[in-house]
């Protein structure tokens, strides 16, 4: 790997390198050692798109059964599919190598992070960036657009803000899950299926129908970790259907103050992990 | 016990002992269990009652079963394709398997085995104990479903742990094999009736999955043990299952022959 840093260090060369240069080498060298083996990338990238259409089988099987669920159609819920799944991949994407922390801690390779001169939550995040996940965020943006196609939506311009903003928060709250995961691995260590609970699980409650929920689990997946409120309620809003109990449609708004919020749990608590670490050993 | 078969049930201990060492693993998993089992029941409870309370078979307290078994079978039942064998693949480390005087996979089949089966207390129990006394659940109350469901849970695990064995043997010519991984996490949940039970399906679907040995894994012990199948239907589900366990025992066994020969062990 120290060979491929090279020539992206020496760019350059007589000049002080900038602040971003570092983070440049190591991603264009991430990106190139996945292309490395190319039969594993390719069947890397297959079976991400296999993922998302996979789940969206899913779906749709329960809506071949019957005709309506919660009162979405099938139409109707490829538009709450597309914003979560869309945002979930990216998320990934981006964030996805902080998974990877319960590794990091039992082999102490986040020590040498600590080392060097940069954010500990910067290094892991660059130290990888899941380029196969392109392919699982095409299944949630081709659900997207032909959910957006086959509905009847009032495109005024504030719809149109609303649907932005609406991916970008979300893009956000899941990105600030793999974050808050991460850091509840300094303490858990050995227990990352707990958080997956949450992380997973909350990608699959985000392309659900939230009028079915129980009360605790529109408390939990409604508001505490923000997913409905950033893919169905906003997917109502610009289906202008009415919201169920405890889910109004004017929170399809708010979605980037839950954005703010789940990124304020994620820092805080990837900083209390930051602190407790006490190193791996060797 | 045969002298030849000791190895193995020692390596089973084994495997038992290492999977009880990590209790808040366990507890991890059985939160992660939970939390997916009621997200389950919100969306298929949703859908039976939709359908007018019965749906292929299901109603609500059919449904929980099938949530609440498939939930607690999880941590048993090997459908993320992840093994230690994959790993021992790429790091070289299957050298030191090949020279010791036991089957390389018959020890890591008997150590995934005991495995699964220390799963299933901490993991199993509780996730059916949340269906019964949280949910409620029916459960048949006639002999047949447990005496043929026993032994077609443990075809099921043993059937998990030889496929996952055979599918990291590729890693014999490929070396990296997260992506095959990948394709076989997505494709075991599915077809093994991990989100959807497989009668959910469309008549296509459902052919396409009974076709692999990903149902033999999960869906069919937890249709035999739930009483919704027939007893006549039970006894064939046990016996494809059967079958499907030495075909991919068989396979398991030719290609680590095959393997063998082509390995390639760097740095020493």
């Amino acid at each position: 790997m120290a060979e491929s840093l090279a020539p992206a260090l020496d760019q350059g060369a007589g000049m002080p390198p900038t602040r971003l240069a570092a983070y440049r080498a190591v991603l264009s060298s991430r990106i190139r050692a996945q292309r490395s083996y190319r039969a594993n990338f390719y069947t890397d990238l297959a079976g991400s798109f296999l993922i998302g259409f996979i789940e969206l089988a899913e779906v749709w099987i329960l809506f071949h059964n019957v005709h309506a669920l919660g009162g979405l159609t099938f139409r109707n819920i490829l538009l709450v599919f597309g914003i979560a799944d869309l945002a979930f991949s990216v998320a990934q994407m981006v964030f996805g190598h902080v998974d990877r922390m319960p590794t990091f801690l039992r082999a102490g390779t986040l020590d040498v992070f600590y080392l060097r001169p940069q954010p500990v939550l910067l290094q892991v995040i660059t130290s990888e960036i899941g380029l196969r996940r392109l392919a699982r965020a095409l299944v949630g943006l081709g659900s997207l657009a032909v959910g957006l196609s086959l509905n009847q939506i009032h495109w005024s311009w504030a719809n149109a803000v609303l649907l932005l903003v609406t991916i970008l928060s979300a893009t956000a709250v899941h990105s600030a899950m793999l974050v808050w995961a991460g850091g509840v691995q300094f303490f858990l260590v050995n227990g990352a299926e707990m958080t997956n609970a949450f992380v997973y699980g909350g990608r699959y409650a985000a392309t659900q129908v939230a009028s079915v929920w129980s009360a605790p689990l529109k408390v939990l997946f409604g508001f505490v970790f923000p997913m409905a409120v950033t893919a169905y309620v906003p997917a109502l809003h610009l289906l202008g259907l009415p919201g169920p109990a405890w889910l109004p449609t004017w929170l399809a708004w708010w979605t980037p103050v839950f954005a703010l919020w789940m990124w304020g749990l994620a820092l805080f608590t990837w900083r209390q992990g930051i602190r407790h670490y006490q190193g791996g050993g060797g | 016990m045969p002298v030849r078969l000791l190895p193995y049930w020692r390596l089973f201990l084994a495997g038992v002992h290492e999977q009880s060492t990590y209790r808040l693993a366990m507890l991890g998993g059985l939160v992660a269990n939970a939390t997916f089992g009621f997200l389950k029941v919100a969306m298929l409870f949703a859908t039976v009652r939709a359908a007018g309370g019965t749906l292929r078979g299901y109603d609500i307290g059919s449904m929980s079963a099938y949530i609440w078994l498939s939930q607690g079978l999880l941590g048993s039942v090997n459908l993320n394709g992840v093994s230690d064998f994959a790993e021992r693949i790429k790091t070289g480390d299957v050298a030191v398997d090949f020279s010791r005087p036991v089957s390389p996979q018959g020890a890591a089949v008997a150590r995934d085995v005991g495995k699964a089966v220390a799963a299933l207390g901490p993991r199993g129990v509780p996730s059916v104990a949340i269906g019964v006394l949280v949910v409620g659940m029916t459960m048949p109350t006639t002999a047949w479903p447990y005496l043929l469901g026993v032994p077609s849970l443990a075809v099921g695990i043993t059937l998990s742990a030889a496929l996952v064995y055979a599918l990291a043997t590729a890693g014999f010519w490929l070396i990296e094999t997260r992506g095959v991984q990948v394709l076989y996490m997505v494709v075991s949940g599915f077809f093994a009736g991990l989100f959807v039970p497989i009668a959910l399906f469309p008549g296509w679907l459902a052919a396409m999955a009974s076709a692999t040995p990903f149902p033999s894994m999960m869906m069919s012990p937890i249709d035999i043990l739930t009483g919704r199948v027939t007893v006549a239907r039970s006894s064939a589900l046990l016996g494809i299952q059967v079958v499907w366990l030495a075909a991919t025992v068989t396979a398991g066994l030719v290609l680590t022959r095959a393997g063998r020969r082509t390995l390639e062990v760097q740095g020493g």
